[in-house]
């Protein structure tokens, strides 16, 4: 294979592979802030949580690493439900700096928490045997654990797309996000609506902390090392946009493995040049409402 | 009344003075106690505080009374903060600690013109010793491993061409080009240095691997900030499967921390990596070291050699304590004192060399395999004895004025 296809084959796999970790931590996100117009920068510590119940199960309780997920995606997703109800409803009609407070004051807290118990020690998670080494496709090995990421982020994107575009729930929440006042003066139940699609955010939220664990190591602060992140993804996507999310995750995941192959001494500047770029020409993000 | 106090603590003064005086010397100890890098804090803390437990008695009638303040992020000026505190409120004699070397660069003004000995336990770029006549450092320049695998990857690992790869803030450009300087003139080939972004996230490594493996060399030297880094550059090298593609991993100890190494894996054997310590280091003191740190902290928490030169620092510290009769007031005569000192710990023979102010150590070159019980190891294959600051040496760039 001639280098500079290898080369590009290199890039897209691996930046796919980043992008589908962005998209999935991040959808819940932009759907609360479309939404609520609510900014939850506790999203990370939702997606922390995920983690350390995986590290939990797999270490302690012998639980596959699959099962793990799944297991933590549901708990957190249950979890955030109170939190919704009696904590951050009473703030929806606030501005936004008090949400933020008090959003970042819950990260702060969640990791305070977080390091009592877990310590700061970087926490990894045994995989199974089919995703440790490589697969072969014939003209190139790829690492099975990024293929992995790839095929699970293309499955929920699917989902998504069904859920929010075919059913009558999905119908429901766009309608809301396009236009609150009108959606809840036809009888939707915008509350109820929101705490399912909050208690559905954090549960991706969770799936994906437990999926970064093998790519970034768990440690309590990934509640909000990586939020910068999640809230460019948010940002470039456009608000509510589950198109605009994807579109936002693989760009920028392409773009700055991209980068870091081509242009090291660049260092992690390229993820924000594509945003600086984006947001001048489409100030609303992608897919956002101008 | 008044007057009755003050006559009374006078004569106190006086007959403490004039017998057994009993000081308390104030020591800051200034580690990251939060954020991504806490677990590098904890290692020397943990040394500390064991260090200090055991040998109470050893200062005797002096104490110590320890004052801890969070480093926090390896930018430099929460560190500037809190020790210029430390300094101004609370009358320090003495700081240590400094995991960061952006923190001791930032203070190094602050500490000459309080004239307050500044003892490193590990900020590792190479010049900061020339940047204070009031800095000590007990730890390690980076070049004190990375200068001799230079020639010891060329002659005895059979790397004929290297790409390097490392963390971009000054410890990782100083490794790499100490590395750099010891291997060119034993005759190897550098191919490729890559940056690869800042200290305070963990980046995904595998795009820059990725271009390292698409360039074929024989080895691949990697400077990483110890802790949470090292855990996923392990990760992306076993990922990518670079061990079969006949792509060796080498580098500082930073590579492997001790406490971190049973996570790692298949992917860490094979591993070579030149330092000044390991758990598994054979001499008398490490075994008692590590003995204790165990029954202090449980069979679980190792020791790793942030930790080794934090015991070591505390050592020289209380040393220096009773040398000085508890009197640490002027650092100039502090600083004096720790010139030339030495001693067995748990890193075998370490001096302070006087002309710098810097340590000096044996390095072991050290290779990780599966111990007999499962668990992963590191054996020492040869060993560099009594190694200086190279950069200091030399005269490289900083290293010279």
């Amino acid at each position: 294979m001639p280098h500079i296809v290898s080369i590009a084959v290199s890039i897209l796999f691996d930046g796919l592979a980043y992008a589908m970790f962005l998209f999935i931590t991040s959808v819940g996100l932009s759907v609360t802030m479309g939404l609520m117009n609510f900014v939850n920068l506790a999203h990370g510590a939702f997606a922390m949580a995920g983690g350390y119940i995986v590290v939990t199960l797999t270490r302690s309780s012998g639980v596959d690493f699959v099962p793990a997920l799944i297991i933590a995606a549901v708990t957190v997703g249950a979890a955030s439900v109170p939190f919704e109800r009696y904590l951050y409803r009473r703030l929806y009609k606030a501005t936004d700096l008090e949400q933020v407070l008090l959003t970042i004051g819950l990260a702060f807290m969640a990791i305070a928490v977080f390091t009592y118990f877990y310590g700061p020690i970087p926490k990894s998670v045994p995989l199974p045997r089919w995703l440790q080494g490589d697969v072969n496709l014939g003209f190139r090995a790829f690492p099975s654990y990024r293929a992995f990421l790839i095929v699970l982020g293309a499955a929920l994107i699917a989902v998504l797309w069904y859920a929010f575009e075919r059913t009558n729930i999905g119908a429901k929440i766009r309608a809301a996000v396009d236009n609150r006042r009108m959606a809840e003066s036809v009888g939707i139940n915008v509350d109820r609506l929101f705490t399912l699609t909050f208690a559905l955010g954090s549960a991706l939220a969770a799936l994906g902390g437990g999926l970064a664990i093998q790519l970034f190591g768990l440690t309590p602060s990934f509640a909000v090392i990586y939020l910068v992140l999640f809230l460019i993804v948010v940002a470039v996507g456009g608000l509510g946009s589950l198109k605009g999310t994807l579109l936002a995750a693989l760009i920028l995941g392409v773009f700055d493995t991209a980068g870091k192959y081509l242009l090291a001494d660049a260092g992690g500047f390229f993820i924000y040049a594509v945003t600086v770029l984006v947001l001048l020409v489409k100030p609303a993000g992608f897919y956002g409402r101008e | 009344m008044h007057l009755l106090r003050w006559l009374g603590m006078a004569a106190v003064a006086l007959a403490m003075g004039g017998y057994a005086h009993a000081a308390t010397v104030k020591i800051g100890v200034v580690l990251p106690y939060s954020g991504a890098n806490a677990d590098l804090g904890h290692q020397i803390d943990k040394a500390f505080d064991l260090y200090v437990k055991l040998h109470a008695n050893d200062i005797a009638p002096h104490k110590v009374e320890i004052i801890k303040r969070d480093e926090g992020p390896p930018t430099g000026a929460q560190a500037k903060t809190v020790t210029t505190e430390l300094i101004t409120n609370d009358k320090v004699q003495v700081v240590t600690g400094f995991v960061f070397s952006p923190s001791a660069i930032a203070l190094a003004p602050v500490i000459t013109q309080a004239k307050v000995p500044m003892i490193i336990a590990n900020a590792g770029t190479a010049w900061i010793t020339n940047l204070s006549p009031y800095i000590v450092r007990l730890s390690f320049s980076m070049w004190h491993p990375a200068y001799p695998m230079g020639a010891y990857a060329y002659d005895k690992i059979g790397c004929k061409t290297v790409a390097m790869a490392y963390t971009d803030f000054p410890p990782g450009k100083d490794s790499t080009e100490a590395f750099r300087t010891g291997y060119e003139k034993a005759g190897g080939k550098i191919v490729d240095s890559i940056p690869m972004g800042s200290p305070v996230q963990v980046p995904d490594f595998t795009p820059f691997f990725q271009k390292i493996k698409d360039e074929h060399p024989d080895c691949m030297y990697v400077f990483i900030p110890s802790g949470a880094h090292a855990a996923g550059v392990m990760k992306a090298y076993g990922e990518l499967g670079m061990r079969k593609a006949g792509i060796k991993l080498i580098g500082p100890m930073d590579l492997i921390p001790d406490n971190k190494l049973q996570d790692m894996g298949e992917a860490a054997i094979g591993t070579i990596v030149m330092g000044h310590y390991a758990r598994d280091l054979d001499n008398p003191q490490n075994k008692a070291f590590v003995a204790e740190w165990h029954k202090a902290y449980g069979p679980d928490s190792y020791p790793d050699f942030m930790s080794a030169a934090g015991w070591d620092t505390m050592h020289a510290i209380f040393d220096t304590i009773k040398k000085l009769n508890g009197d640490l007031s002027d650092g100039a005569k502090v600083v004096d004192a720790l010139k030339g000192w030495s001693t067995n710990g748990p890193r075998g023979h370490v001096m302070i060399d006087p002309a710098t102010r810097d340590i000096v150590q044996d390095e072991h070159a050290m290779e990780v395999y599966r111990q007999p019980d499962g668990k992963l190891g590191e054996r020492v294959l040869g060993t560099v004895k009594a190694v200086k600051d190279e950069c200091k040496v030399l005269k490289v760039g900083r290293c010279a004025s």
